[in-house]
């Protein structure tokens, strides 16, 4: 583990203390800038030079010509095609109600971190340029009267900085008393950063992988067949049973498009065998598709709705090659977020699915309703090692529902734990549900040169984590989005936890199931010690076959001679 | 002399309600005709139109938000608002003939409710002085408010109880007003203070954060039905996009 300062945890009531606060404690240069290559795939300007030296990235070198007039009118843009921004940038009253909310804020102290702070750098330059009291008090040369100030590349690079230190968890606007959503003042500030060639390497490399080979981890067709070979594999050895894990099977019911990090990433992949067993279970006939691999979006992130759609296309191309009838989602947040409540919008109308199932279904919308049927034979202990709580993803908690009910996204994966667990204590309440606290890599930051926001970021989260570990025994957290469980798995151990200690939620119900034609642990065994036998036997033949034939030449050489 | 100040107070008067009604008819003319082009309600959030009236009603009369936010702005906040609500329907006497008997019945509440008033904006000011985090993001023009609401709010009361204006005289003015009646007004120091400054907060209020007044209806995240997976929410640029069949809108015909 490389050397980061740390925040401290108590575990004390699980709730951090709000801390004073630290001008410019997280100045830095941002995170790496993307390349003209990158950014011309995203349908970007690309008429800038990269800076020889990575750490001259995000010190505005990278700017486009006349960039402050092209970023003026991507700003007027913006705000004359999202109500969300016009609005949200007129009418905040600086209350200072969202100040001690966001993550980043308690982990870094740094008052840029404070909601209504990272607006602000964005809202001054709107109020300066396209209000009349910023314009007034601008040509009186005080604009700072209003909360006004000029566009210069100061004020870039603190957008660059910091509005690449937030997750766009939307917690700041439940507590907003005008729902004011930070998430969206930063998906616009990313888009104009983007048409001044200020794009962030991470996003972009990561669309681009996506639209050349369907994933984010630009993992090939064949790469993906091999994986999910391996997996089937792995099933069979361990249950006995042979569960399929399809790719590109045609006619299929079913299209699951899961987070590419299912495919290869601890604990993800022993969700992904979750849903597999699930779904055989239930006699689904299901596939993964090597063309939609990839149920992450990252065009949300960079607040771009073109390449958002671009990618949403993708999914539906994919339902249509595959004749499907169904499209589920796997455990995955930011995904669960567009796919429920963007995919209808960017890529439908999905007139030739079923109209009987939700468009898009979410994965636990078909285990939690099964579970309480009692469709799947479920034997709890096998989790008994486990004390178990649960980690609300923000964008699924906060962007989304699952079920008919309001409130779903928080009950369901619940009600699966608790069907397949007997051991499950929630974190404290101002931590979860709707006030849960992103992992801390959320929205794009999920990235190694962001690595000491991502580990502030997550005081909160680990906080609370440690109350339930210190005072309720608590074992391991489950988690349903690919980024939480890929950036807890990294973070925790920072705050002495064991990076094992978080798992799927389709992992517990993976390890409870038991499915049809299963062998027991010890017929496992025997079978095991069957086949070993036979190993064994067949080694003792081919051996004595060997000694044989030796000793046969041996005595028709004597014999020869 | 009095004829004089009225002439100039009508002249301001007129000019402050014409800013305020069109300005303010103005932005939202423009939060109307913006798109919002994806749902984004900040969840749970209601699944009918119904239940979003309900939510809003939540937000506008019982400030919901704030409320799980910070009890202590709540409750300044609370204070400060009905207050102000109270206040406003006291001074409904001032230009009506008859007086409706509900604002009579409100006089005494309407009259007191300027201490409550007060008590609340002081402890708005006092958060942006003293806590240190709203310190940070309050721009000068955030103290200038509360302190413009603060000499109104005492100006009032001072007339109310020490030092009373020639109401009368100022009733007719502002029945004046509505006619387009040329009247005077008293030359009261604390009256033209306090009008003066009740002008300033209507001239302020389309180009201010103010706004949040008839924002909060337009905010997509409190205002927005849960149903995305049953309805599709286009916005039309977007749809010109289907449309052409094109993937970005520097490609649109």
């Amino acid at each position: 583990m490389a050397d980061y300062d740390v925040p401290e945890i108590t575990g004390e009531d699980g709730i951090v203390d709000v801390p004073a606060l630290q001008p410019d404690a997280m100045k830095s240069h941002g995170p790496w800038v993307s390349k003209p290559e990158f950014q011309d795939a995203m349908h970007f300007p690309t008429d800038f030079n990269m800076p020889e030296d990575v750490s001259a990235y995000g010190n505005t070198d990278t700017l486009v010509e006349n960039w402050k007039e092209r970023a003026l009118d991507k700003m007027a843009d913006l705000k004359g095609r999202y109500r969300s921004l016009q609005v949200f940038l007129d009418i905040c009253v600086k209350c200072g109600a969202c100040t001690d909310k966001c993550h980043y804020y308690l982990g870094t102290t740094d008052p840029k971190n404070m909601p209504v702070a990272r607006q602000d750098l964005l809202r001054k330059v709107y109020r300066r340029y396209f209000t009349f009291a910023g314009k007034f008090f601008g040509k009186m040369g005080m604009p700072g009267f209003v909360g006004a100030a000029e566009l210069d590349e100061d004020v870039v690079k603190d957008w660059y900085n910091y509005y690449h230190q937030c997750s766009q968890c939307r917690r700041c606007s439940v507590f907003c008393p005008y729902g004011i959503d930070t998430a969206e003042i930063s998906m616009a500030a990313r888009e104009i950063l983007d048409h001044i060639g200020m794009g962030q390497k991470y996003c972009t490399e990561i669309m681009g992988k996506l639209n050349k080979i369907g994933n984010n981890l630009g993992l090939p067709e064949a790469a993906l067949a091999d994986t999910l070979e391996g997996l089937e594999e792995d099933i069979y050895d361990e249950t006995g049973v042979e569960v399929k894990l399809p790719l590109d099977k045609k006619g299929a019911e079913i299209l699951l498009i899961t987070p590419s990090a299912d495919f290869f990433a601890e604990p993800h992949v022993d969700g992904l065998m979750g849903y597999a067993k699930v779904f055989h279970e239930l006699g689904l006939d299901w596939t993964l598709s090597s063309y939609a691999s990839e149920g992450a979006n990252f065009g949300m992130f960079i607040g771009s709705y073109e390449n958002m759609r671009k990618i949403s296309l993708r999914i539906r191309k994919a339902a249509q090659d595959l004749g499907v009838k169904r499209i589920v989602f796997g455990e995955c947040g930011h995904a669960w977020r567009v796919a429920y409540s963007f995919l209808n919008t960017l890529a439908g109308p999905f007139d030739f699915l079923d109209q009987n199932y939700p468009i898009p279904q979410h994965v636990l919308e078909i285990t939690e309703p099964a579970l309480a049927a009692g469709k799947l034979n479920i034997d709890k202990s096998k989790n008994d090692d486990m004390v178990l709580t649960f980690h609300d993803s923000c964008n699924i908690a906060r962007g989304s529902r699952m079920g008919a009910k309001p409130g779903g996204q928080f009950d369901i994966p619940r009600n699966v734990i608790r069907a397949v667990c007997n051991n499950f204590v929630d974190m404290p309440a101002d931590t979860i549900h709707d006030a849960t606290f992103c992992c801390g890599g959320g929205g794009g930051i999920l990235t190694d040169d962001l690595m000491d926001i991502r580990i502030k970021g997550a005081q909160p989260r680990m906080e609370a984590l440690k109350h339930v570990t210190d005072k309720h025994q608590v074992t391991h957290m489950a988690a349903i989005c690919a980024i939480c469980k890929s950036q807890f798995t990294k973070v925790v151990p920072y705050y002495g936890f064991s990076m094992d200690m978080i798992v799927s939620v389709h992992q517990l119900v993976s390890n409870a199931i038991f499915l049809t034609g299963q062998l027991t642990e010890e017929e496992i065994e025997a079978k095991e010690a069957a086949e070993e036998a036979e190993w064994a036997a067949a080694r003792e033949k081919a051996a004595a076959e060997k000694a044989a034939k030796e000793s046969e030449e041996a005595e028709k050489e004597t014999s020869d001679k | 002399m009095q004829m004089t100040i009225g002439v100039i107070y009508a002249v301001l008067f007129w000019a402050a309600t014409l800013v305020l009604v069109l300005g303010v008819a103005n932005k939202i003319r423009i939060y109307a005709k913006v798109p919002a082009p994806l749902k984004i309600p900040t969840t749970p959030a209601p699944v009918t139109q119904g239940g979003v009236v309900i939510r809003m009603m939540q937000e506008v009369f019982l400030f919901k938000s704030l409320f799980r936010s910070d009890k202590l702005l709540w409750a300044l906040g609370f204070l400060f608002h009905y207050a102000m609500l109270l206040i406003v329907i006291r001074h409904f006497r001032y230009v009506q003939e008859p007086i409706w008997g509900f604002v009579q019945f409100m006089q005494p509440f309407g009259k007191y409710a300027g201490f409550l008033f007060i008590i609340g904006l002081l402890g708005l000011l006092a958060r942006r002085l003293f806590i240190d985090r709203v310190r940070y993001i309050s721009a000068p023009s955030d103290i200038a408010m509360l302190l413009l609401l603060i000499m109104i709010g005492i100006s009032g009361l001072l007339m109310s109880f020490v030092s009373h204006t020639d109401i009368v005289m100022v009733k007719a003015f502002f029945r004046g007003l509505i006619t387009f009646d040329w009247q005077p007004l008293p030359t009261d120091g604390l009256l033209l203070l306090h009008l003066g400054l009740v002008a300033i907060l209507m001239l302020i209020f389309p180009i201010s954060k103010l706004l949040h007044a008839p924002g909060i209806f337009f905010s997509p995240t409190r205002n927005q039905v849960d149903n995305p997976r049953e309805k599709r929410h286009v916005a039309p640029w977007a749809e010109e996009l289907e449309k052409q069949n094109k993937m970005f809108l520097d490609e649109l015909d």
